[in-house]
């Protein structure tokens, strides 16, 4: 299983492409919030960029918080979705450790990664990688990547 | 939410009674969007018999239809009398305001009346506030930002930030509104229509969301547009050097003014040049949101406060025009001390290119014995970074009479002072192209007195003759493809990726084919109207002055032929005249 890891975020430049993409392609909204991935930064623009992601947790404890089986446990960690099932209680946003889910105040519907993927070609500084699941959880925080971004297919 | 593309959705504030209203206005297959969509609100809520400086005058926003849809879509139209000239104007800035403004459902932010103490308004899909920050009272642009943090924080990363400093609150003819951090709504003096308004701040939180229209058309077309810009070399000269590879190339070409245009090339050159601040300053790149190309270069200024090993560091954005007007125009030939005088012009407010033209006047004026140190108070000198930071501080607190003229431009110093011949001044401070006629006609004339109007720069460097007629056809027909792209509004840079015929095919396939249809013409229409209001507003384009100094200019090709440029003059405002006789409102 892959899984999407924000890796080389000191790299990034603050386009919201990630979002805006998981956004279009995955939920058919235009939108930086209802999305998997969402940028911010903290403390102005002059300290950096941050990735609020799904971290793959294994069990995911937004999993265990769900009571109707809309977030079930994905192998190799994260969650899988079924919309049709969720209740919108809120309880999965509460749960994460690390603010990976957005609810959306007009809907109340819940928007979290599903390790697609599909944001990771529209990131212009190549700071995000699908990444096999096993492959050496992030016991230092970052990635260890070698992708450079534009020049060398970060399209 | 759902988007209505059937006409624009305004939020319109009043400062005056704090009361804020939402309007479904006008047509969107006839004001489009951005520029069109100011001008249209202008014409509907301006009072053309008012001066620019009654806060009753709106300050308008606009963003366009295609923005936060589209990779560049991301600059917003700053629509309002400028305080510098009392006409009709725009400033274009983006940061995060275009998309802020978007995911918070409105097209266009129109401002007026003046508070009854100073304030800052925050706006969201849900939330419109007015607060009281009379603390903020000549506070700095980065204090003021820092204290606007607290407005909206649970937005932070999505929302935008817009403030005034004390040169806005002052109501200097050039004061800008800074947006976030590192861009502007340079020139033209919008940041005086927000002081007068006696409005510090603007939060925009961008914290909605729309459903997207069905079908494949529009990530289909996304995807490609995506492509060009990112996966060709379209655009790598944005992010590469930045806009500052140019200094080398004009100083090459003897059309790089310096110290106030008594020259048109200098051998200090490397000194300030592109590859001189990639390779020594340059601390990183960064984005406007939905542009992945990320020009915004931000440099590291490095300083030392104490005797002992005691620095401090700021970040400072740089760019081509911000280095000429503050470096080559002053005579700097060291980045770093470019850096520190960016850094004072942004802490203050000031828009960077009129601000450094217009001292680069003082200086020469001081020089010649036209004014004395009676009136510079400090002795400006070219090169000198400490006296220029000095005279910054003397022009924005309006030291004397003297500064306080300055204050609203060169031209109104030297009628004042004399000097007149020696003001770089093309409608307002020259920007960086001496490369000729066309271009400082196209400067004088222009819309905007920008070099963003049309590219009359570009015209001068390749044309091989000198035929008025297709010298100023072209300057009309490169504006038209302006406005449609600054209607929509996307970057400028992205103009050859937004040919007419693609912007067409992005309003479709979100559905509006109508404007679609009537892009073409719907932007003869706008550029009409901009003209129109320009000149009920008080333009005389056939008062426009060429100071002298433009005429002694010697370029690669030799000395200004000003025959040639008198006859560009006249045929130029012929062409305006005859647009704006053509104009009329949208409906």
């Amino acid at each position: 299983m892959k899984i999407l890891r924000a890796s080389r975020m000191e790299r990034c430049i603050g386009c919201h492409s990630c979002s805006l993409a998981c956004a279009r392609l995955v939920h058919k909204r235009l939108s930086w919030n209802t999305a998997g991935i969402r940028i911010s930064s903290a403390g102005g623009l002059s300290t950096g960029f941050e990735a609020r992601t799904c971290v793959a947790c294994n069990p995911a404890p937004c999993a265990t918080a769900c009571p109707t089986g809309a977030f079930s446990q994905r192998k190799g960690g994260g969650v899988k979705v079924d919309r049709s099932l969720c209740i919108r209680c809120g309880n999965c946003a509460e749960a994460c450790p690390v603010e990976a889910i957005y609810i959306d105040p007009e809907e109340s519907f819940p928007y979290v990664c599903i390790h697609c993927g599909r944001c990771v070609p529209f990131c212009p500084h190549a700071c995000l990688e699908l990444a096999d699941a096993d492959e050496g959880r992030q016991e230092y925080g970052g990635g260890q990547g070698t992708g450079t971004g534009r020049d060398h297919g970060g399209q | 939410m759902r988007i209505d593309f059937t006409s624009s959705r305004v939020l319109h504030v009043d400062m005056e009674s704090g009361a804020s209203r939402v309007i479904s206005f006008g047509t969107r297959s006839a004001h489009l969007g951005g520029s069109g969509l100011a001008a249209a609100l202008y014409t509907e809520y301006g009072l053309a018999d008012a001066p620019a400086d009654d806060p009753r005058q709106p300050l308008i926003f606009a963003i366009g239809p295609l923005t936060g849809f589209f990779p560049l879509m991301s600059k917003v139209v700053c629509g309002f009398r400028s305080p510098y000239t009392g006409e009709w104007s725009e400033s274009h800035a983006g940061g995060r305001l275009a998309l802020a403004m978007r995911f918070s459902g409105y097209d266009a932010l129109m401002i007026t009346g003046r508070a009854r103490s100073l304030s800052c308004l925050v706006v969201g899909s849900r939330r419109v506030e007015m607060h009281d920050v009379h603390y903020m009272r000549g506070q700095d642009v980065f204090t003021a930002g820092k204290y606007m943090r607290r407005f909206g924080a649970d937005r932070h990363g999505h929302r935008s930030s817009l403030r005034i400093g004390p040169a806005g609150e002052n109501g200097l003819g050039y004061a800008c509104i800074n947006v976030d951090s590192f861009r502007h709504f340079g020139r033209m003096g919008s940041g005086a229509v927000m002081g007068g308004k006696k409005l510090k701040g603007i939060v925009v939180l961008g914290d909605g969301s729309f459903t997207l229209p069905e079908g494949k058309a529009y990530p289909a077309l996304f995807k490609k547009i995506y492509s060009d810009v990112t996966g060709t070399d379209m655009m790598r000269k944005y992010h590469d050097l930045g806009t500052a590879e140019n200094l080398l190339v004009l100083n090459e070409l003897h059309a790089l003014p310096w110290r106030n245009l008594q020259q048109t090339s200098d051998p200090q050159i490397d000194g300030i040049s592109g590859e001189r601040f990639a390779e020594q300053l340059l601390l990183r790149q960064t984005a406007c949101a939905g542009c992945p190309v990320g020009c915004i270069h931000i440099g590291l200024l490095r300083q030392q406060f104490a005797s002992d090993h005691e620095y401090l560091y700021k970040q400072v954005s740089y760019d081509y025009e911000p280095i000429f007007a503050q470096g080559s125009m002053l005579g700097i030939t060291n980045a770093s001390g470019v850096l520190a005088l960016l850094d004072e012009t942004e802490k203050v407010g000031l828009d960077c290119m009129s601000s450094g033209v217009a001292l680069a006047w003082a200086a020469e004026a001081l020089e010649k014995g036209v004014i004395s140190e009676k009136e510079t108070v400090v002795p400006l000198r070219f090169g000198d970074v400490h006296s220029f930071i000095a005279a910054m501080g003397h022009l924005v607190r309006g030291t004397n009479d003297f500064y306080r003229l300055l204050g609203q431009g060169a031209a109104k110093a030297a009628a004042e002072y004399g000097g007149e011949d020696f003001t770089c001044v093309l409608g307002q401070e020259m920007a960086g192209y001496a490369t000729g006629e066309v271009f400082f006609v196209s400067q004088a004339m222009g819309f905007r007195h920008s070099h963003l109007d049309s590219g009359g720069y570009a015209y001068d460097q390749s044309a091989k003759d000198k035929d008025v007629d297709k010298a100023i056809d072209f300057l009309v027909d490169d504006e038209h493809k302006r406005v449609l792209i600054n209607c929509m509004v996307s970057c400028m840079f992205a103009r050859k990726a937004y040919t007419p015929e693609r912007l067409q095919e992005a309003l479709s396939s979100l559905g509006m084919t109508e404007a679609a249809d009537a892009l073409t013409d719907a932007g003869r229409m706008v550029q009409r109207e901009r003209w129109r209001l320009k000149i009920a507003t008080g333009y005389d384009v056939n008062a426009v002055r060429i100071p002298k100094r433009f005429k002694e200019v010697v370029t690669w090709k030799g000395p200004v032929d000003v025959a040639y440029m008198d006859a560009l003059k006249q045929r130029y405002a012929r062409a305006i005249l005859d647009m704006a006789a053509a104009g009329g409102g949208e409906n």
